[in-house]
Parts: C-alpha cells; sequence; structure tokens
C-alpha cells in the first residue's frame, strides 16, 4: 500500500478517531483473541469502556453467544473472505441485544496475520417487525389492543419520524421503558445508540460525570477522559428516565444541550458536539415542582415538545386478559411449567384488581402465581392474598373504573401549542398541521413532504383530503 | 447459615455467559468461610432455566457468573441468592477473592 495518496498520509491518521467514526460496533482483536481497541458504538453497546476492555479476552466483553460455541474468529482463522452470523450479546445492563457479527482477518503490509476486526450490528429492530408480524397486538414489546394503547401505536411512526424531545409520562408500572426504546426502535436513529440513564440513581456530583464526562484531572480520581452519555448517544438516543430527580445545576446544564446541542465535560473549556436526541421521562408532577421551585420552568417547557401519557393499566380495558395470557405464557416457558391459563375463580379477582403499580404488577402477581402452581390452570389460591381480599372490597358490579381511587383523567398525547386555536389533545389537528409545516418546509413539493413525514406518497394524498389541505 | 457458592465455569476461567454454561464449580464453605466441600458437574444442556433450577434446588446462596441476562438475574434475587455478575478471570483465583470477601460484582482478573 502506498503510504499516501490523494493526500491521505495513512500512518498519521488516529485509528481511533477513523474507528469512531463508524456507525457499527468494531473492535479490533490481537490473534491471542484479546482485544486491542473499539470505537465508541461498541462501547454503547456492550457498556464496557475501551480502557476497561484493553488486554480483556474478547469473549468476556462481547459475550456473543457464539464465543464459546463456536468463535467467528477461531473459526474464520486462514480465510481470506469475511464471516457474517447472527448471534446476540449480553451487555453490561444485562440487556440481550440481537446482532449480526462480522469478522474479517487483520493482516499487515507484508500480509502477515496480525489480527481480527470484528463488527457488531444491533439488529433487534429487524426481530421486532419479525415478532411484529407474528402478534399483531405486539408492538416492539408493547402489548395492547385497547384504543388508547392502539392510538399511542398510531403516534408512535409520527414522532419516531422527528427529532423533537419526547416527554413521557405515566405512573409506575405503564411502560415508560419500553415507549422509550419503541420510539429509538421505529425512528432513523434505530441503528444509533439507546442510551438510558436514572437520574435518581447516582448523587450529583458523579451523575454530572457520568452525563457529560470529564477530563483527566478535573477531580481527584479521574485519572483518563471520560466521554459522558451525551457523547456517547450521539447519532443515536439519550433516555433520561426520573427526570424529576435531577439537581437543578445540572437542569441548566441540560438545557444548555437542548438549545445547542453542545456542552462542557467537567473539567474542560472545549465544548463536545453531540446529536443526540433527548427522552425525558417521570411519573412525578413536573407542573408541581415548578411551583415548589425544584424543576425549572424553562427546562420542562424545552422537554414537553411531544408529551405522551401511558394510561394506567386499570383503564386499558381488556389489554389485562391479553396481558395475563402474556405473561401466564412467558412464565410457564421460562420455569419449564405447563400452565394452561387462569380458572374461573381466578378471572374476576385479576380482572377486578386496581393494579397500582401497572403492568410490572400483573406481571409480578403472574410471576410469583406460576411459580406457586402446581396444577395445569392458576386458582384464585395461587394468587397472592391481597388480591382476594381487594375482591372482597371491590365486588365486579359495584367497580367503578371512572371513580376510583386511582384514577386520575389526564389526556394520553399532548403537544405543546400546535397554533392558538389548537386542541392540544385532537390527533386530527395535530396530523393537519404536521401536513401543513411539512409542505412549508417542503416549499409545496408534496413528494418532499410525504417523505418529511415517513409515509408513503398515497398516504400522504388521502390524509390532504381527509383534512382538506391544499 | 453455611454458605453454598457456584461458580459458572468455562475450561479454566469464569464462563462468559449464563445462559451458555455446560460446567459448573460448587463449593461448600464452613462458618470460617473456608471450603470444606467442591464439586464440578458437567450439565447435560446449555440452559439459564436448568441453571436456575440446578441453584435452586442445590440451595446454593451465591452465584458468581459472567453475563447473565435481567430476567434470571431478578428471579435469582427474588430466591435470595446473591449473584456477582460480570466477573471476568481463572475461576480459581475468583474464588480466592470471593473467600477473602475482596470480590466484586465486574472484577476484571484479566485487565491490563
Amino acid at each position: 500500500m502506498k503510504k499516501e495518496r490523494w493526500g491521505i498520509d495513512y500512518h498519521k491518521l488516529d485509528i481511533r478517531e477513523v474507528l469512531d467514526s463508524i456507525p457499527m460496533g468494531v473492535a479490533l482483536i490481537g490473534l491471542d483473541l484479546r482485544i486491542h481497541t473499539m470505537n465508541r458504538f461498541m462501547e454503547a453497546i456492550t457498556g464496557v469502556d475501551r480502557e476497561d476492555a484493553y488486554g480483556v479476552p474478547c469473549r468476556y466483553i462481547l459475550r456473543n453467544s457464539l464465543c464459546t460455541k463456536k468463535c467467528p474468529a477461531t473459526e474464520n482463522v486462514g480465510k481470506e473472505d469475511s464471516i457474517s452470523v447472527e448471534g446476540d450479546i449480553i451487555n453490561l445492563a444485562r440487556q440481550k441485544i440481537p446482532v449480526m457479527i462480522n469478522i474479517s482477518e487483520l493482516q499487515n503490509v507484508d500480509g502477515q496475520r496480525v489480527g481480527f476486526i470484528e463488527t457488531i450490528e444491533d439488529i433487534s429492530l429487524v426481530k421486532e417487525v419479525d415478532q411484529k408480524i407474528q402478534d399483531p397486538y405486539h408492538h416492539y414489546n408493547i402489548i395492547g389492543q385497547s384504543p388508547q394503547m392502539e392510538e399511542i401505536f398510531s403516534t408512535l411512526q409520527l414522532i419516531s419520524q422527528t427529532d423533537s424531545s419526547v416527554f413521557i409520562t405515566g405512573e409506575t408500572g405503564t411502560g415508560k421503558d419500553l415507549l422509550a426504546e419503541a420510539i429509538h426502535h421505529s425512528s432513523g436513529r434505530a441503528n444509533g445508540p439507546f442510551i438510558k440513564i436514572n437520574c435518581g440513581a447516582l448523587p450529583e456530583n458523579l451523575l454530572e460525570s457520568e452525563l457529560f464526562g470529564h477530563r483527566r484531572g478535573a477531580f481527584t480520581g479521574a485519572i483518563e477522559d471520560k466521554p459522558g452519555r451525551f457523547r456517547l448517544a450521539n447519532n443515536g438516543i439519550i433516555y433520561l428516565t426520573e427526570i424529576g430527580d435531577l439537581p437543578l445545576p445540572l437542569q441548566v446544564k441540560l438545557l444548555t444541550f437542548l438549545d445547542d446541542k453542545e456542552f462542557y465535560p467537567l473539567g474542560s473549556n472545549k465544548p463536545v458536539k453531540s446529536n443526540a436526541r433527548v427522552i425525558a421521562a417521570t411519573h412525578r408532577d413536573l407542573d408541581e415542582m415548578v411551583r415548589q421551585r425544584t424543576f425549572r420552568q424553562d427546562l420542562m417547557f424545552r422537554l414537553k415538545v411531544v408529551q405522551i401519557e401511558l394510561p394506567p393499566l386499570r383503564e386499558r380495558g381488556d389489554d389485562i386478559r391479553l396481558l395475563m395470557n402474556h405473561f401466564v405464557q412467558h412464565f410457564a416457558k421460562t420455569f419449564n411449567k405447563r400452565i394452561k391459563g387462569f380458572s374461573s375463580d381466578a378471572i374476576p379477582v385479576m380482572l377486578n384488581y386496581p393494579y397500582p403499580g401497572n403492568v410490572r404488577e400483573l406481571r409480578n402477581i403472574i410471576e410469583f402465581a406460576v411459580n406457586l402452581c402446581q396444577d395445569d390452570t392458576i386458582h384464585s389460591a395461587h394468587l397472592s392474598s391481597y388480591l382476594n381480599e381487594s375482591l372482597a372490597v371491590n365486588k365486579p358490579e359495584t367497580v367503578d373504573r371512572i371513580r376510583h381511587p386511582y384514577y386520575s383523567p389526564n389526556p394520553f398525547l399532548k403537544r405543546r401549542s400546535l397554533s392558538k386555536g389548537a386542541n392540544p389533545f385532537d390527533w386530527d389537528e395535530m396530523e393537519r398541521h404536521m401536513i401543513i409545516e411539512a409542505l412549508a418546509q417542503s416549499r409545496g413539493n408534496r413528494t418532499g413532504a410525504a417523505k418529511l413525514l415517513g409515509w408513503g406518497r398515497s398516504t400522504f394524498y388521502r390524509k390532504m383530503k381527509k383534512y382538506r389541505v391544499g | 447459615m453455611t454458605e453454598k457458592v457456584l461458580i459458572t465455569i468455562y475450561g479454566k476461567d469464569v464462563a462468559p455467559r449464563f445462559d451458555y454454561t455446560s460446567e459448573i464449580f460448587i463449593a461448600s464453605l464452613n462458618d470460617g468461610r473456608e471450603v470444606v466441600e467442591s464439586k464440578t458437574i458437567v450439565m447435560t444442556s446449555a440452559s439459564a432455566e436448568e441453571l436456575c433450577h440446578m441453584i435452586l434446588s442445590q440451595g446454593v446462596t451465591d452465584v458468581i457468573c459472567g453475563g447473565i441476562e435481567d430476567e434470571f438475574y431478578q428471579y435469582l434475587k427474588w430466591k435470595r441468592v446473591r449473584v456477582l455478575d460480570s466477573v471476568i478471570g481463572p475461576y480459581e483465583d475468583v474464588l480466592e477473592l470471593f473467600l477473602a470477601n475482596r470480590l466484586a460484582q465486574g472484577s476484571n482478573l484479566f485487565g491490563a
């Protein structure tokens, strides 16, 4: 290979910078199958810092399903072509991610084998779509067929096409995390990283370093540069859960990021740019927090560009039954039991319980019942005693879901001031405005506007006709 | 209560994945945290469900493993089994650290 061609001096290229610009996980592995280096994408997928990965056998970092059975690297020794295989990895957050692995030999200028280059591409999106085709009530791991959920599913695609901040609210256990992941998977950033951080899990100083990173020597113990989650989420999504717990000084920093798409790592006077889309969630009442001056109003406005309120389970009607069947099948398979379903005495108990812990509570109740059940049917005796007590208090015929103590009349979807006269809860009005905005952006070009919205031309024309636009 | 520790193994090292473990090492400890009995078991097939069943049926109190899916991690925790996951290194050295109360989640004995 020539040292220099078209003005590029290959020997002077910073290999890490080159690898970081590749939009998929890349690792350079030695012949001893130990990691030499990896790019930011690989750090985001595996959850491991490259400094920590250096010198460690790759099977402990990539944790691929093929590592101990049919290692793609050793299988590829001596072959000129690269090989691609499907598998899955378990990352540091204990998530199993389906991936496409590609591995090739690395040779030096003399043609000697010096190691391997392995790329990993997250294919969860493809897998989710396959699953969705098989199950019509399954949308990116969210299960539901109630009108409220159907409406959320139909809005998902639209929300995903934009880059606006999304604010998800809902009681605990309603599936805020799943919805954030669904937005990621259905968006154009699906191939980018999805970085989740719980703002309430870390003390303020650690959280700042975790979110925005730090420079070496910024504080005692900062022995090396840390990129921070915002930088790792470049071209992807950063999901800030429990945003209500974000300390006030960091709220200012987040505000600056939302405005300028750049931030200053701790101890640095050089701004770092990141093209990360922000999704935030909380179960707290942010309006109340703003009134109490524990949350900045300007930040709340910036986060609430698109707001989605997940309905509590007790308002989702038949979804309870759908979820019951799903979880019983899931746990029966997990624990290797032959349970077919619920007996007639267990069903009313399950259907009339108010589920203050929502889907998560329902899941736990069924997990408990499946563990306890030695039969092929779950009876009321297998359910926690507090459920049976609840049925005695709330007889089926007297349960009034609207007047239920847990009921809160929240609209499920809001978008902040689309226009002065628009009803913020009217989806038709929102769609109409999106069409008008898209047309304005594309200077009246309908094909361009349809493309902007991620719709087909026929869908666009049908909706234009429906809303009498143009 | 005496402790019983299970390490998922791959050759001489901790197995990288819990669900693909086909060999396990189990050690019973006395009150002085010394190994009084140990055995290595080869599983008939690798499966996270079977491994969970084995952990519970053997009365294991502590599990040391590599990557584990959250579902099984939470299940074992719920069953009051302590789990130290993402552990990297030769299992005998890992056991030594564990006995000395110096092993933590994510301990890396191969690190540079």
